[in-house]
């Protein structure tokens, strides 16, 4: 929008609520950036510290909602800034939850340096990275209000969603071979889950982004990378390091 | 506020089917006072049994526009209206069209209440009086009692229809002046900002009477309040300097509005 209020708070209270998911999102990242470090390092206190850390997205939550409430009670925004409110409490509860997920990965962490490492691990940073990615992405895109690099974050979950399939199979295959491999893989799947539903939550802001640009929802179907709720592996197809073909 | 102020004529309004008729309908309609062009060519269809409300900063023309559609304007000096204005198909400004009558099937609540020096009960029976609709009686006693009901306050005054109306409280007076349009039994009520005099709690019992008349009534309302465009409307038409800008469903209107100029009014913002 080009021009400003004529009542000038209302401009600095959306100013405000920018910055809040700003601040928000900048925190989530490195939440998810060191909860992955906690994985590969297998560092039990940084895990702590993620899990600590937790707290503070949660009370940036409460504080967005509360700044979203009264400006709806003062204010009574219409079109643009009634969306533009009501998609940053949005996404401040999207980012509210990508932040429970790194501190779920930090938890497993803790876990999952208390047994023998497998080799799917390998498999994490690279989730973890593409995640944060995306995150980034759609970060960047509600600060310039770009549809474009929404959309791009928006396309990019199904390479998630694909390192995803890939991993449950691998883990799945390393159980069959060995039955010690079950724990820390059962850690591991649970590790790749909740990265991959930070990707999902990555989109809901995208198309949230969509909905506070455009004034709509998205008018594509989402590409559906998540197959693994489908997905049977038996032991004759175990081959431990192979992608085992759909 | 943008330069580029477009004064050609609009296609006609396309605001998706609902399968509602038209009750009336505006083509190319242009006020001039005196020299001065004060709208220029309105192209909107008002459909029946729905809430059409009108927006627009002082002077955008939509006082005018809603003065057109009962010819309130015919008693204002030098001033001129032009084009096509129809109420069920019918020219309302075919010079054998009695204004009288055309007054009675479009009915008006102005922005002050303006309740007539009499008693309650003659407030409602002067119209059907002097349009000959009912002799006083049973049948008068029926159409103040059904008009009082229709616009709520029949509870609150049944038992004082003989004394004065201006002894109600405002938000009364205004449901005085509803019930009063209502008696002659229109097919249009127009409203003037008919809540910029009355408290939140007024306001409360005045829109949700607008929401029950529109099962009867095809009702146009000109206000200054967004939200209560938003609440009381089907449908809302923004006008800006003497242009109907955007003419849409009110959900759309407020939530996203196709046209800048209608963002940055309803939004509050520098035009």
């Amino acid at each position: 929008m080009a021009s400003d209020h004529i009542v000038k708070s209302f401009d600095q209270e959306l100013d405000g609520l920018k910055r809040g998911i700003a601040t928000m999102g900048g925190l989530a990242e490195s939440q998810i950036e060191s909860a992955i470090q906690c994985i590969t390092r297998r560092d039990g206190a940084l895990a702590g510290r993620v899990v600590e850390n937790d707290r503070r997205l949660d009370t940036m939550e409460t504080e967005i909602a509360n700044t979203v409430v009264r400006m709806l009670a003062q204010r009574q925004p219409m079109a643009r800034d009634l969306r533009d409110i009501v998609a940053s409490l949005k996404i401040a509860s999207d980012l509210e939850r990508i932040g429970d997920y790194a501190a779920n990965l930090a938890k497993r962490a803790i876990a999952l340096a208390q047994v023998q490492p497998v080799r799917p691990v390998a498999a994490i940073p690279r989730m973890g990275r593409l995640a944060q990615e995306i995150v980034k992405e759609v970060l960047d895109a509600y600060a310039e209000r770009d549809l474009d690099r929404a959309l791009t974050a928006w396309r990019r979950d199904e390479e998630l969603d694909d390192l995803y399939n890939s991993l449950f199979r691998e883990t799945l295959t390393y159980m069959m071979e060995d039955p010690r491999n079950i724990t820390p893989c059962t850690h591991l799947l649970f590790i790749a889950k909740n990265i991959e539903r930070i990707g999902d939550h990555a989109t809901n802001v995208a198309e949230t982004i969509h909905f506070l640009v455009a004034g709509g929802p998205i008018g594509e179907a989402r590409p559906k990378g998540d197959l693994s709720s489908f997905a049977v592996v038996t032991p004759d197809q175990a081959d431990p390091g192979q992608d085992v073909p759909a | 506020m943008t330069q580029t102020m477009t004064t050609e004529k609009a296609p006609p309004p396309a605001v998706a089917g609902d399968g509602k008729s038209d009750k009336m309908t505006s083509r190319g309609v242009q006020v001039h006072y005196g020299e001065k062009r004060a709208l220029h060519g309105i192209d909107i269809d008002i459909k029946a049994n729905e809430v059409l409300a009108l927006i627009g900063p002082s002077g955008c023309g939509k006082s005018t526009f809603l003065r057109c559609l009962n010819r309130m304007n015919d008693t204002i000096v030098g001033c001129r209206v032009t084009g096509r204005l129809t109420l069920d198909e019918e020219d309302i400004y075919d010079k054998a069209l009695d204004v009288v009558q055309l007054r009675a099937r479009v009915g008006m609540v102005f922005q002050k209440p303006n309740p007539f020096p009499k008693s309650i009960y003659d407030n409602i029976a002067y119209g059907p009086r002097i349009h000959g609709i009912a002799d006083d009686g049973a049948d008068m006693d029926a159409i103040v009692q059904r008009s009082l009901e229709g616009a709520g306050l029949w509870e609150e005054v049944k038992d004082r229809l003989q004394e004065p109306g201006t002894g109600l409280s405002g938000g009364q007076q205004q449901r005085l002046c509803i019930a009063r349009a209502i008696a002659v039994s229109p097919e249009v009520i127009l409203m003037d900002e008919p809540c910029s005099a009355l408290d939140p709690i007024a306001t409360a019992h005045v829109e949700e009477l607008i929401d029950e008349l529109r099962q009867l009534y095809t009702i146009v309302i000109v206000t200054h309040n967004m939200q209560q465009a938003a609440r009381v409307s089907q449908k809302t038409a923004f006008f800006h300097l003497g242009d109907l800008v955007e003419h849409n469903l009110t959900s759309e209107i407020f939530t996203n509005p196709s046209d800048e100029r209608t963002q940055g009014y309803i939004t509050g913002r520098y035009g």
